[in-house]
């Protein structure tokens, strides 16, 4: 069970249909197998052990990881956007594998052993690797990827996914060939984020078209989904609040949109509230899920979605700001700090346990003897199932002894008008051991907008144990490329604006 | 035992599966009546002469609900599979929606 059998289904089961069109060049399912087995033989003659991707979304991506898998190596999809220090100590970690790379990094990046994305297929297509060994493929036990987590916590993870995680993940959510004819998959993810790498798998197993767009613009995207008649799209939430704002009230006008998915990180209610607006014959899906657990682990499914909006109960409206239910094969349980599972709904720490769950970072594995896998979130499950996410443990702040979520907090605050993004922090404080601060970015000049009236329309609609103690107002926050904010960072930058005990409800700027 | 992830064929037709989830009782798994064997033992590939049903059909997904035993056929052919001698029936589909 390795996920070149995936793609060897889909080249007998439906080979003709193109697999995956970018930048004017296009791929079908048989052209990937071929291509798949030539990259093989290429990573034999020169005695690779791994292939790294430092790429764009391009049709060498899919070639890259299915000849890996075809000789039984790991495929290493590294963000292009690290700077030079950071790839080059990834790289370093990697001596011997073939580099898949953009030119721009060509003439330095390990020369000896990198390939350009476009010589790389031009190569491979005029069978120039033809006359080496054919090294034996990848099986079910065998690392298929290896991905460096985004690291918003510090130094990137390497976690490690099999070929059986991976191939689960598809089996359990994937019908074989689903996809009709005409339907098509618009890709904005990077080829490094493990959304990337899921749709990639989950498109090519339904028999879906991929149209990858690399560099993301809510003009282009509405303007390919169009030109394209994408029926399937996937974004993440920053994104999303780019397209709401840049229709600026306008219907979207993409007829042939069928589902729009979003995850990768959590998604303001206000946001998806007026995007349910714009995209009104368009199903939404969130999908909830870690690298660890190959991807999505829990959905949220057009028919929730519009359940939620139109429920008068608050128990149903408020499963719009949930991920849904786990899908088959995936177990959840809530637990507290000592590891029991909590009462009823109450909140604690979440653990997953299934056959796509890896929880292994190079080669150390994190679940405990059950099977659980620690994924480090907290949230609870409500009781039709809907699970509830308030966000990574180690960003709760705990003031005078009582937890509180920042997420619940920022919630609020984006519900605000002129605020258009809002993260909370802990800040370090002497007598309550955390103090709750707030950095917002508003719309326009906000009209006057002063840090004490967040302060009070935040105590308007919540405890005051909830209420910031300080609002500094940014020109933006810092987000990973895929929209997760970085806490750290922004704590960093508020820690050194503002003096412990200071001024507390002063306009804080971050130092540059 | 058997175990998820295992992949076998039938020793007579072009039939392939992977043992999608694992029975819970030992069990054995044919093929209109030859045991699968391993992806590396020697297969005639002449198929079954006047096999009975459908065959198995490529993505599909069989069961035997008496053991909870799945597999997915990752190769077409005629042949007929059972566990223990229980045919094995295919599992309907629900796709989730598309999350990715």
């Amino acid at each position: 069970m390795d996920l070149n059998l995936l793609l060897d289904m889909a080249a007998s089961g439906h080979g003709d249909r193109p697999a995956v069109s970018a930048g004017g060049e296009s791929l079908t399912y048989t052209d990937l197998g071929r291509l798949a087995a030539a990259g093989a033989e290429l990573i034999g003659r020169i005695g690779a052990d791994a292939v790294v991707y430092v790429g764009p979304s391009h049709p060498a991506f899919p070639v890259a990881l299915f000849a890996a898998g075809a000789a039984g190596v790991p495929f290493i999809p590294l963000n292009y956007r690290l700077g030079r220090d950071q790839l080059e100590a990834l790289l370093a970690a990697h001596p011997h594998a073939l580099v898949v790379t953009d030119e721009k990094w060509i003439s330095d990046l390990r020369p000896e052993w990198s390939r350009p994305v476009t010589t790389f297929l031009a190569s491979l297509q005029a069978g120039e690797s033809s006359g080496g060994g054919v090294p034996s493929p990848g099986e079910a036990d065998d690392v298929a990827v290896v991905l460096y987590t985004s690291g918003t916590s510090g130094t990137p993870k390497a976690a490690l996914l099999r070929h059986r995680n991976l191939a689960s993940y598809v089996f359990s959510t994937v019908e074989f060939g689903q996809a009709a004819e005409e339907e098509a998959a618009l890709v904005t993810v990077p080829t490094y984020h493990i959304a990337g790498l899921a749709n990639l798998l989950s498109n090519l197993y339904a028999g879906r078209r991929i149209v990858y767009l690399e560099n993301f613009d809510p003009e282009a995207w509405l303007e390919t989904i169009r030109t394209e008649n994408i029926t399937q799209a996937m974004v993440v939430p920053t994104m999303m609040a780019r397209v709401v704002r840049f229709l600026d009230g306008a219907d979207a006008e993409v007829p042939s949109l069928r589902t729009l998915a979003y995850g990768g990180a959590r998604m303001p209610i206000p946001v998806l509230e007026e995007a349910l607006a714009r995209f009104a014959d368009t199903g939404f899906v969130n999908a909830y899920g870690l690298t660890e657990t190959s991807s999505t682990i829990a959905l949220l499914g057009p028919d929730d979605h519009r359940a939620g909006l139109l429920a008068d109960q608050p128990e149903a409206r408020a499963r719009l700001g949930s991920v849904g239910r786990v899908i088959p094969g995936v177990e959840v349980e809530v637990r507290d700090e000592n590891g029991s599972p909590t009462p009823g709904q109450e909140p604690g720490l979440i653990f997953l346990r299934g056959d796509q769950v890896s929880g292994e970072y190079a080669g150390v594995s994190v679940l405990d003897a059950e099977g659980w896998f620690p994924t480090g979130d907290r949230g609870w499950v409500d009781e039709e199932g809907y699970l509830f996410i308030e966000g990574r443990a180690d960003d709760t702040i705990i003031r005078g002894g009582e937890n509180i979520s920042p997420a619940e907090i920022e919630d609020v605050l984006m519900e605000h008008p002129a605020v258009a993004d809002a993260a909370v922090v802990g800040l370090p404080d002497d007598e309550w051991g955390q103090r709750i601060a707030a950095v917002v970015t508003i719309e326009d000049d906000g009209n006057g907008l002063a840090p004490e009236d967040l302060i009070e329309w935040v105590r308007g609609r919540l405890r005051s144990s909830k209420t910031p103690d300080l609002v500094a107002f940014w020109p933006e926050l810092p987000r990973t490329p895929t929209g997760k904010l970085l806490r750290r960072q922004i704590l960093a930058d508020l820690s050194a604006t503002v003096s412990s005990g200071g001024s507390a409800k002063a306009e804080g700027r971050p130092v540059s | 035992m058997l175990k998820a992830g295992l992949r076998l064929a039938c020793p007579d037709c072009p039939i392939e599966v992977v043992l999608v989830k694992a029975p819970t009782d030992e069990v054995e798994l044919t093929c209109s009546g030859s045991p699968l064997v391993d992806m590396d033992s020697p297969r005639s590939l002449g198929g079954h002469p006047g096999a009975e049903g459908d065959g198995a059909l490529l993505g599909k997904r069989y069961v035997d609900e008496a053991t909870d035993l799945e597999v997915l056929c990752t190769k077409a052919g005629p042949g007929q599979l059972a566990c223990d001698g229980r045919v094995l029936g295919i599992r309907g589909a629900k796709p989730l929606p598309s999350s990715d």
